[in-house]
């Protein structure tokens, strides 16, 4: 009996195997260096059967000359090869693919480690680099070792104002930041039936700060509705008996806000220990907690009341911000006296925008705290939507009440 | 073939924010990358890797994509990295690049003599060899071609 990545690799843990990937993309990121590489290899035509993006979204709008000349060369030559180009604020590469681009049982390569999200599909969905991204352009395929998997087993559903993305960092904390590296998580048991698409999205999406290689689910009736809407008819994929290298579980009533401290993704504690904790930044977006849902839930909690500390709000899509803007979620934030920044990455890595200062402080609903990495002697703490937004209205780190 | 560099010692979880920061990814100048390799970590680091064999801690590598950090290093003259585990796209990253790395829980000595042999599946230390399991032979012909754009130049 197989598991989930098993099944899509079509071999057993361990075997290499050479395959066709149904899925590849790039951002301006990683698509520069990408383009660089695909011109030494000498190569011109790109590989047949295979669906190539690419997205701007790291540094969207470009910040300087050199970064728009990059962008130039890289939007004439997606545009000029007939690949899918999404120009700056369409969103964030990952995002774009979860409006019902990505599908059950592909394989799907993306030029950025945070590919593992496409998983809350039921894909097998990993990331490369530029240079492997290059061959796969030239030959549509690429060279996978099939991992072996952790089952992370979920049962109950959330309480108070629990979220996913405190269970994200409750399985990040206790597998430790390499926990999982060369292998997969497949999130299975009852509790994983009753996640949303939205949060099956932000508990794969940090699977790789335990160092997996893809995180899974099964796609189920939540996967075929949700696809469905957005005009695609897909069929179960059914968990057989298979044996996990190693099991955790977790009960979600269980599980309470949490936050990762610098600068490590797993050096998590509860938002009640660091409770006070001054502020000077706030940052709610990225492809962990960008979507609708986030925004909207962010919305309910400050909605009413003004921030006491700089916030920024970066909505993860075109798509996302439309529908805040159509809902009153947007005005709700603006009001709140939060700004907005261009759907895209936004300060998460440090790029272009929303830079912290010396010794300045941020939470962030993103997925990486590393040290400088959203500006030079800044802090990063990382928490789910309602932790950041009830302390945004304190100015310091503040426990959610549930709304 | 044998090689040989002094070590230069790391801690582990390395991640490749660290390795090379945002901050310098907007240029293709690969100049910037080495003179701020590592610079996060240790300032003074760069002039110390030509030549350098990279002893370092497990999960080497871990973070972001961006394959500028696997360049970085090469570039400033880095022989090979040894580690006891390397973030999977580091991994494809170093040998797509032409940056060998060798998988192996060995303790550093600074500025000791570390020679190893890539095929063979050796590395030796201040005296002591240690065994480690050779690349698989896909990965050791792209090493061997010097990176996987000089593979598919000649294999397309």
């Amino acid at each position: 009996m197989s598991t989930l990545s098993e099944r899509i690799l079509n071999a057993p843990a361990g075997e290499y195997v050479d395959r066709k990937v149904d899925r590849a993309y790039a951002h301006d990121g990683t698509g520069v260096l990408a383009l660089e590489a695909w011109k030494c290899m000498g190569a011109s035509r790109l590989a047949n059967a295979t669906e190539f993006s690419i997205m701007f979204d790291h540094i969207a709008p470009a910040n300087n000359t050199t970064t728009a000349t990059l962008q130039r060369e890289l939007r004439e030559f997606a545009t000029g090869s007939f690949m899918n180009f999404s120009d700056i604020g369409c969103g964030i590469c990952h995002q774009l693919m979860s409006e019902g681009v990505v599908l059950p049982g592909e394989i799907v390569i993306g030029a950025d480690s945070h590919s593992v999200t496409l998983g809350a599909f039921g894909a097998f969905a990993t990331g490369v680099g530029a240079t492997d991204m290059a061959a796969i352009w030239l030959t549509g395929e690429t060279w996978l070792r099939v991992p072996e998997s952790i089952g992370i087993h979920l049962e109950g559903r959330f309480t108070g104002a629990s979220e996913a993305k405190d269970l994200a960092l409750a399985f990040v904390g206790e597998l430790g930041m390499d926990g999982a590296t060369y292998q997969a998580l497949e999130f299975v048991g009852e509790g994983a039936k009753d996640l949303s698409i939205d949060e099956r999205l932000v508990l794969a999406n940090l699977s790789v700060e335990a160092g997996a290689k893809a995180g899974l689910f099964y796609a189920d009736d939540v996967t075929i509705r949700y696809l469905r809407e957005r005009g695609h008819t897909v069929k179960p994929q059914l968990p057989e008996q298979c044996a996990y290298i190693k099991d955790l579980e977790f009960d979600l009533s269980d599980i309470v806000p949490l936050v990762a401290v610098p600068h490590r993704v797993d050096t998590v504690k509860p938002v009640d220990d660091l409770a006070g904790l001054p502020l000077n930044q706030v940052f709610v977006g990225t492809c962990t907690n960008g979507r609708y849902s986030d925004l909207a839930r962010f919305a309910r909690i400050v909605k009413g009341n003004k921030v006491a500390v700089r916030t920024i709000v970066v909505p993860a899509s075109a798509a996302v911000l439309t529908q805040a803007i159509r809902t009153g979620v947007l005005a709700d934030i603006v009001e709140a006296g939060c700004t907005l920044g261009t759907p895209g990455c936004g300060p998460c890595l440090g790029y272009h925008m929303g830079v912290l200062g010396e010794e300045e402080v941020c939470l962030s609903t993103a997925n990486r705290n590393f040290k400088n990495r959203m500006g030079v002697g800044g802090e990063i703490y990382l928490s789910s939507v309602a932790t950041a937004a009830a302390s945004a209205l304190e100015g310091e780190i503040t426990a959610p009440e549930v709304v | 073939m044998q090689e040989e560099g002094h070590a230069v010692c790391l801690p582990e979880d390395i991640d490749t924010d660290v390795v090379i920061a945002g901050r310098y990814l907007r240029t293709k100048d690969r100049s910037i990358w080495e003179s701020h390799v590592f610079e996060d970590l240790d300032p003074g680091i760069a002039p110390r890797l030509k030549g350098a064999v990279i002893v370092a801690g497990k999960n080497f590598g871990c973070g972001s994509s961006r394959e500028q950090a696997a360049i970085a290093i090469r570039e400033a003259g880095v022989v090979a990295v040894i580690a006891p585990s390397f973030a999977r796209i580091f991994f494809r990253n170093a040998i797509n690049i032409g940056l060998p790395l060798i998988e192996a829980d060995i303790t550093c000595n600074e500025s000791s003599t570390v020679k190893f042999n890539l095929a063979q599946g050796w590395v030796e230390l201040s005296g002591k060899r240690h065994k480690f399991r050779p690349l698989s032979p896909r990965m050791q012909e792209i090493l061997a071609a010097g990176g996987l754009v000089e593979y598919w130049r000649k294999h397309r």
